[in-house]
C-alpha cells in the first residue's frame, strides 16, 4: 500500500500555549503580573531581581519562581533578601516550560503577591520559544558579555518587551560600544524598552523599577 | 524533549483518527527564529516512537527564513544578517512577518 498523506497543520506549541493561558488565567484572577526573566547564565537575571525586592519593600509585594537544572541556590537567595520564592529544578531540560510554572504557581501564596518575577534557566536560546503565562518578557545582556550578542542571538533580543543592559559599572574597562548595541537592538525590535543598570553602584535602577510600577499599576 | 512528545501526540493522534497502521514521514515546518533544533528533535523522536504508531518515521524539516515588513515603507524582505534595518530606506522598524512558525504540516501515513 502506498503511503497516504494527511493534512495536520497543527501547531507543536499548542499543548504548552494551553498551558500558559492557564497560567496567565490563574495570575489575573490573583492580580498578579508576571515578568518572564531570560538571559544567559551568570548575566545578572538573581542579583536584579534581589535589589529589585530590596527597593519595592514596602511599594509592591514579590515573589519568584526560580528555574535551574540543579540546587536551590537562587530561591535560597530571593528568598533570603525577603521575597517569596520557589525553586523548579529542570534536571536536564535547558528552558522552564508551562507545566512547571503551573506547578511553581500552585506553590505560592498568589494573593499576597502583586509581583512575580519567573526567573528562567540560563539561556539565551531556548526559553523565548516557551510561553510561560507571563504578561511581560525581559532579557539582561551584560557588559562582559559582549556587544556582539544581538548578532549572534536575534531570537531573543526580537521577542522581549524589555532589555536590561547589566553590569554597566564594567564599562571603563570592558570594550562594550553602548550605542552600537541598542541600535542593534532597536532595529530587531523598535518598541523595546531599553535600561543600563548596574546593580553594584545602583546606577539605573530608578528607571527599571518606576517601569516595574507602572506596568503593575495599569496590570 | 518536550517539543518531541508534542510532536509526537499530534502525529498519533491524526494517524489513529485516519485509521493508519503506521507513519511513514512527517513534514514539519520551522521559522527560522523559532529556535528549534532539527537534530535534537529527531534525537528525542527516534526514542521517543518505539513501539509506536510513528517508529521508525522519517522527519522531514522545512525551514522558513525570516521575512521582515518595514514600518515606515512597508517593504518586505528577507535579512541576511540580525542587522534589520530597511534596505528600502534605512529605517530600523521591522515587523517579524514570517519566520516563527514550528508546525506540524502532514503525515504520510500507511
Amino acid at each position: 500500500m502506498s503511503p497516504k498523506r494527511i493534512p495536520v497543520v497543527e501547531r507543536i506549541m499548542s499543548a504548552n500555549d494551553a498551558l500558559a493561558l492557564n497560567n496567565r488565567k490563574t495570575l489575573d484572577e490573583h492580580g498578579v503580573h508576571a515578568i518572564n526573566m531570560m538571559a544567559s547564565p551568570g548575566a545578572g537575571k538573581t542579583t536584579l531581581i534581589i535589589e529589585t525586592v530590596r527597593a519595592l519593600a514596602g511599594t509592591l509585594h514579590v515573589g519568584a519562581i526560580e528555574g535551574d537544572l540543579a540546587s536551590t541556590v537562587d530561591a535560597d537567595k530571593v528568598r533570603a533578601s525577603g521575597a517569596a520564592a520557589v525553586q523548579i529544578n529542570t534536571g536536564g531540560q535547558c528552558h522552564l516550560d508551562a507545566t512547571q510554572v503551573g506547578q511553581g504557581l500552585a506553590q505560592l501564596d498568589l494573593d499576597a503577591l502583586d509581583l512575580l518575577f519567573i526567573e528562567n534557566v540560563g539561556n539565551l536560546v531556548c526559553p523565548v520559544g516557551f510561553a510561560l503565562g507571563e504578561h511581560t518578557r525581559v532579557g539582561i545582556s551584560s557588559v562582559p558579555e559582549g556587544d556582539d550578542k544581538p548578532l549572534k542571538y536575534p531570537s531573543i533580543f526580537a521577542n522581549v518587551d524589555a532589555l536590561v543592559i547589566t553590569k554597566t559599572d564594567l564599562l571603563p574597562w570592558i570594550p562594550f560600544d553602548v550605542s552600537e548595541f541598542r541600535r542593534l537592538v532597536r532595529s530587531l525590535n523598535p518598541e523595546i524598552q531599553i535600561f543600563e543598570v548596574s546593580c553594584v553602584s545602583g546606577a539605573g535602577l530608578d528607571q527599571w523599577i518606576e517601569w516595574l510600577i507602572e506596568l503593575t499599576s495599569t496590570g | 524533549m518536550s517539543v518531541t512528545e508534542s510532536v509526537l501526540e499530534i502525529i498519533t493522534r491524526h494517524a489513529e483518527q485516519a485509521g493508519a497502521d503506521r507513519i511513514v514521514r512527517v513534514y514539519l515546518v520551522v521559522g527560522e527564529l523559532s529556535s528549534i533544533v532539527d537534530d535534537s528533535v529527531q534525537f528525542y523522536f527516534d526514542f521517543l516512537a518505539q513501539d509506536t504508531l510513528a517508529q521508525g518515521a522519517e522527519l522531514i524539516f522545512q525551514r522558513l527564513p525570516v521575512t521582515l515588513a518595514c514600518g515606515v515603507c512597508q517593504h518586505q524582505w528577507e535579512p541576511s544578517s540580525a542587522d534589520w534595518a530597511c534596505p528600502s530606506c534605512g529605517a530600523s522598524r521591522a515587523r517579524i512577518v514570517k519566520g516563527r512558525e514550528f508546525y506540524v504540516d502532514s503525515i504520510e501515513v500507511e
